[in-house]
């Protein structure tokens, strides 16, 4: 865990519509040195948004006015400030247009303050970070992006150029959530839309290889209905 | 339109009739006619002249004065342009009283009704009262009589119940003499057959007289009726009935009307009956229509129609006769060839000498003359009709007569003789009566001519071989005759059979169906095929006609607007319409109501290969069993889903009330705790050490993710229950369910020993992620509820042929058989009063509904050493996608 008080100040803007959650999460985030501003409504959030210049923003689906999708749509057209969504289980449809949409990631309520709080780690590491780390180390999973190489706990694992491709678009984005059609169209382009078995089958061997228990992942983990993530160093 | 269509109908009071009565056009009815509705007007009714005769004479000459006037329904119909009374506007208009000019008009084609005298009707029903006009010489059972005085074919005719239930009568006379004065002006425009005929002035006191014994007639009934309902005691005559015998001859349409001036004059019921034998089934196509036109005339007439169906006319007329009571019995005895006059006088004979006591006319016959006055459509010439098989015949006696003297010298004439039998017997079998008549003649001329000493000559030696030649003739007349009647007999049951196939056909593909949808598609297939032509289906939604199949939509013919038009109309009134019928007779297609006890369900529409200007009997009963079988089908399943939504009412009602109890109860526990502990630490949080505060925030901490679990759960089995539960299907990793199982209950699994023995090699299946995973944790969770910590949970999966077979095993106290099925069910716990264990009952059951949504089955089996094992199955895809080469 980092030190409480120093976040360098990044500033959150949570935008929901219900003052209970604003009220919780303000107080937990400013505890944990953040500066917060708060909006109720869709459209109050991208004005606050333009206004402010937040480091990040929590946005949550089901909002009175536009729906959260709108309002990812909007921010995005000028800003890439990291969004993360707050969802609830019967807004998986929503959810995945959202991150398509360019949402950095969500959470599901009811959720755990310290998963939240490594969320937006990730999302404010990834958008401060330089593109040009040649090796990113994961536990035991190493990638040296420069030579092409995968090493668990020293040794070389040998990957076919799509694994390979997967694993490497996965740890640059660590921590992340991936959507499906994310990871199919970075690797296979438009035409292998929504096939999502492909991915299925290509994870499943990749697992093999790199997991110590394929059956209980740790670098590997799905996020059922929505895609992958590679999970962070932490 | 039978009488009974007039006595019935709704709660509107219908409108009265007042007809406008004269001998001749020019007598001034509709002078007349007008006088007495501006009268009315005077004394301020609502009054509307819908249709004057002459628009142009009325709308011009200031004819009307104040009455108002509904323009005329302007329509075109193939090109041609035609002007009616526009009915649409008139019911719309509701006035009180509508002036209708000549009741016995023949509606132009494409109007709704085919005659005036049926939009009239509907008029009356809908309470608007109407004036009309009429002439005597249109009144139906008068037309013959018309006809011999006149020469005038009249072929715009009413039918006689009109006026007989008429409110009002007015005789309207003129002097004939003045009449003829009129004519020779020219002020009314007529036929040049009619000036022919008005011109003789016995003609015209003819119609006159014919005019005012009908009325007169009429009047007399009135008072008699009038007498009766009043207990008037007078000199009743005694219940007359009258018979008419009809047949598929044009000249039954004479005998029929005969009848019905019969029994207006006795007061007399009318029967009409039809006898349908093997020997006279009307075989061709022409005979076929004219029946169903003389039982339409039957049916127009106000008749009581009796189809009996017999070896022997007579006999079958006279039983009927006895039956009914029926005194007086109306034969026709057209002069035909013949032997077919042989034949007809038999049946007349036979009926006078098994009569007993009823007298019996016979009405001698004119039939070419009276055939033309209401063409029925022509129809194409059958087989029989033809020359062919007159000259086949001949053929096969030539044949048979070169066989013979080839045979001659081996064989005696006997033999010879018998041979000419087989062409007789061909013929009558394949042709019909006429070639085989002949070929029994011919073959007796042959046999004279070649073989019967001398031979070439039509003279015999000897005599003895005329009583030869008649008892071949006499052999060859009665096999002829059997045969026809056997063959007739067949094609007879061949249709009935045909029929009776049909509905068996229907009535056991609409039984299968389970859905209203498929009962209607199966229909719609199966009346196409029976009846050779295209059938469509209206079913009715809340009050409004929709069409009620979605495949095998017909094309074109059936979708117009026309044939929209007349589906609605059938299913507002509940009458059969379109084609065949006399209303919308311009449609493609006949309409024929689907009725239940009281509501119109629907509408079925057919069209046939050939359609004809009218549907025989045969066709419309055929119909009509047809859409009473649809209608049944229709309430069946329609009551059938409404019992199954009462069913689920009362489930979700009962599912209600026990989740309200259980959740109560399952609600408060988690929220006492939370509340317990987080007012504990907000009062006096100062008395507590660190260690008590986190162990007060754990608490909390668990009974929120208890709380979550039970919505979890609830929402779940909702979506199960209301059955909106929709799976995701997509290509799952076994291992992957697992994974994402395992980890979201991390934290529960820690006090467990949990083993995962899984083969890696195990293909994808096809199934919903996310709901799958719940199953794990669902059983999972059951699992560790009830072993003891420490003790150790199996998880395991294998491959069983086409099936996955997942088993979550655990050490525990054995549950007894006859639970085994019953956990499954929603709300069940194991019932153990020592140790209360926590939750809805729900888990398992949301497991069973969704593993059988998946088409997988669950069950709880005994494992060794005292194991629960629950296991569930899930059925494996043919061709699972596998490595990708790259």
């Amino acid at each position: 865990m980092t030190n409480m008080v120093n976040n360098g100040g990044a500033r959150i803007l949570i935008i929901d519509d219900e003052s209970q959650i604003r009220k919780m999460l303000k107080v937990a985030l400013s505890a944990h040195g953040y500066e917060i501003k708060e909006a109720s409504f869709g459209k109050d959030g991208i004005d606050k948004a333009a206004l402010y210049h937040p480091d990040m923003v929590i946005l949550d689906l089901g909002l009175p006015d536009i729906t959260g999708f709108e309002v990812i749509k909007q921010l995005r057209e000028w800003s890439q400030v990291p969004v993360i969504i707050l969802s609830v289980k019967e807004q998986e449809e929503d959810k995945i247009k959202a991150l398509d949409a360019g949402a950095d990631d969500y959470i599901t309520k009811p959720f755990g303050m310290g998963e939240l709080l490594a969320r937006i780690r990730v999302a404010l590491r990834h958008a401060a970070k330089s593109e040009d780390e040649p090796i990113i180390s994961i536990g035991e999973l190493t990638v040296d992006l420069a030579h092409r190489i995968v090493t668990v706990e020293g040794n070389e694992v040998k990957l076919t150029p799509t694994e390979y491709e997967i694993l490497k678009k996965l740890i640059l984005h660590a921590g992340r959530v991936l959507t499906h059609q994310q990871l199919l169209l970075s690797i296979w382009g438009k035409k292998y839309q929504g096939e999502n078995h492909y991915l299925r089958v290509y994870i499943g061997q990749l697992r093999r290889k790199i997991e110590p228990d394929p059956t209980q992942p740790i670098y590997i983990v799905t996020e059922p209905g929505v895609g992958y993530r590679l999970m962070g160093s932490e | 339109m039978t009488q009974s269509k007039l006595i019935k109908h709704e709660n509107i009071t219908r409108g009265k009739i007042t007809i406008f009565l004269g001998y001749a056009s020019g007598v001034g009815k509709t002078y007349a006619m007008f006088q007495k509705a501006k009268e009315q007007l005077v004394q301020g009714v609502d009054i509307v002249v819908a249709w004057p005769d002459t628009y142009e004479v009325a709308e011009n000459a200031n004819f009307l004065e104040d009455l108002p006037l509904i323009p005329p329904n302007r329509l075109e119909y193939e090109g041609e342009k035609h002007k009616e009374m526009d009915l649409t506007e008139l019911l719309k208009r509701r006035p009180k009283l509508a002036i209708i000019d000549d009741l016995a008009h023949i509606n132009a084609p494409g109007s709704c009704h085919l005659h005036r005298y049926q939009d009239i009707e509907e008029v009356l029903q809908a309470g608007i009262s109407v004036y009309t006009t009429l002439n005597i010489q249109s009144v139906e059972s008068l037309v013959d009589i018309v006809a011999q005085i006149t020469g005038i074919e009249v072929t715009e005719t009413v039918p006689d119940y009109l006026l007989e239930n008429a409110d009002q009568i007015k005789f309207i006379d003129l002097p004939p003499e003045e009449l003829i004065d009129r004519l020779k002006k020219a002020e009314i425009p007529r036929s040049l057959q009619e000036k022919k005929a008005l011109s003789k002035l016995g003609n015209i006191n003819a119609l006159r007289e014919l005019a005012f014994r009908y009325t007169a007639q009429n009047v007399d009934k009135k008072l008699i009726n009038y007498m009766k309902e009043h207990n008037i005691k007078g000199p009743w005559p005694v219940g007359d009935k009258i018979m008419a015998c009809i047949g598929p001859s044009p000249f039954s349409a004479q005998v029929l009307r005969t009848a019905r001036r019969m029994a207006a004059g006795l007061k007399a019921q009318l029967v009409v009956a039809y006898v349908e034998t093997p020997y006279k089934y009307p075989a061709k196509e022409s005979e076929q229509d004219q029946l169903s036109y003389n039982l339409r005339l039957a049916e127009e007439l106000g008749a009581e129609i009796v189809h009996l169906a017999g070896n022997s006319v007579s006999d079958e007329l006279i039983a009927l006769a006895g039956r009914k009571n029926v005194t007086q019995i109306v034969i026709g005895k057209p002069l035909h060839s013949r032997f077919r006059d042989f034949w007809r006088e038999s049946i007349v004979n036979d009926v006078i000498r098994g009569s007993h006591g009823i007298s019996v006319h016979v009405i001698p016959g004119k039939p070419k003359k009276i055939k033309k006055a209401k063409q029925v459509h022509g129809s194409a010439k059958s087989q029989r009709d033809s020359i062919w098989p007159y000259v086949g015949t001949n053929l096969f006696i030539i044949a048979i007569t070169i066989f013979n003297k080839l045979l001659e010298p081996a064989f005696d004439l006997t033999n010879i003789a018998l041979l000419y039998l087989l062409p007789v017997l061909f013929s009558a079998v394949y042709w019909g009566q006429g070639p085989s008549i002949m070929a029994s003649l011919v073959g007796v001329l042959a046999f004279d001519i070649f073989f019967v000493p001398p031979v070439l000559s039509i003279t015999v030696a000897d005599l003895r071989y005329l009583l030869s030649f008649a008892i071949f003739l006499l052999v060859a007349l009665i096999t002829s005759n059997m045969a026809i009647r056997l063959s007739n007999q067949a094609n007879l049951a061949r249709v009935r059979e045909a029929r009776t196939g049909a509905l068996y056909a229907l009535s056991r593909k609409i039984v299968a169906e389970t859905d209203i949808e498929g009962v209607l598609n199966t229909a719609v297939n199966v009346v196409s095929e029976t009846i050779g032509g295209k059938a469509i289906i209206y079913i009715s939604n809340k009050d409004k006609l929709e069409i009620g199949t979605t495949t095998a939509l017909p094309s074109g013919a059936l979708l117009g607007v026309n044939e929209r038009e007349t589906a609605d109309w059938v299913f507002k009134h509940g009458e059969a319409a379109g084609k065949g019928t006399g209303t919308f007779n311009k449609a493609n297609a006949s309409y024929l109501p689907l009725r239940s006890d009281e509501e119109n369900l629907g509408v079925l529409g057919v069209q046939t290969e050939t359609p004809k200007e009218y549907l025989s009997q045969e066709q419309r009963r055929l119909l009509e069993a047809f859409a009473n079988l649809i209608a049944v089908a229709v309430i069946r399943l329609q009551l059938a889903e409404e019992a199954q939504k009462a069913q689920y009412l009362a489930k979700s009602e009962k599912l209600r009330t026990v989740l309200f109890n259980s959740i109560s109860h399952e609600i408060r526990t988690p929220l006492a705790s939370i509340i317990g502990a987080v007012s504990s630490l907000l009062e006096q949080g100062d008395v507590f050490s660190k260690k008590d505060e986190i162990a007060l925030l754990r608490t909390v901490n668990e009974s929120a993710h208890r709380m979550d679990r039970l919505v979890r759960n609830m929402f779940d089995m909702a979506r199960l229950e209301s059955g909106k539960l929709k799976l995701k299907l997509e290509w799952c990793d076994i291992q992957d369910i697992i994974g994402v199982a395992l980890r979201r209950m991390k934290e529960s699994t820690v006090y467990h020993k949990l083993r995962v023995k899984v083969n890696p090699n195990l293909p994808l299946v096809k199934a919903d992620f996310a709901l799958l995973e719940q199953v794990l944790i669902n059983l999972i969770e059951n699992a560790i509820k009830y072993t003891l910590s420490g003790n150790e949970i199996l998880l395991e999966v294998v491959r069983q042929g086409n099936e996955v077979k997942w088993t979550v095993a655990n050490q525990g106290e054995v549950i007894p058989d006859k639970e085994k099925e019953k956990i499954f069910n929603e709300f069940y716990r194991s019932y153990n009063p020592e140790r209360k264990t926590e939750g809805t009952g729900l888990g398992l059951a949301i497991c069973k509904g969704i593993i059988e949504a998946h088409g997988g089955r669950i069950w709880l089996e005994n494992g060794p050493n005292q194991w629960n094992v629950f296991a569930f199955t899930l059925p494996l895809q043919d061709n699972p996608p596998n490595q990708i080469l790259e």
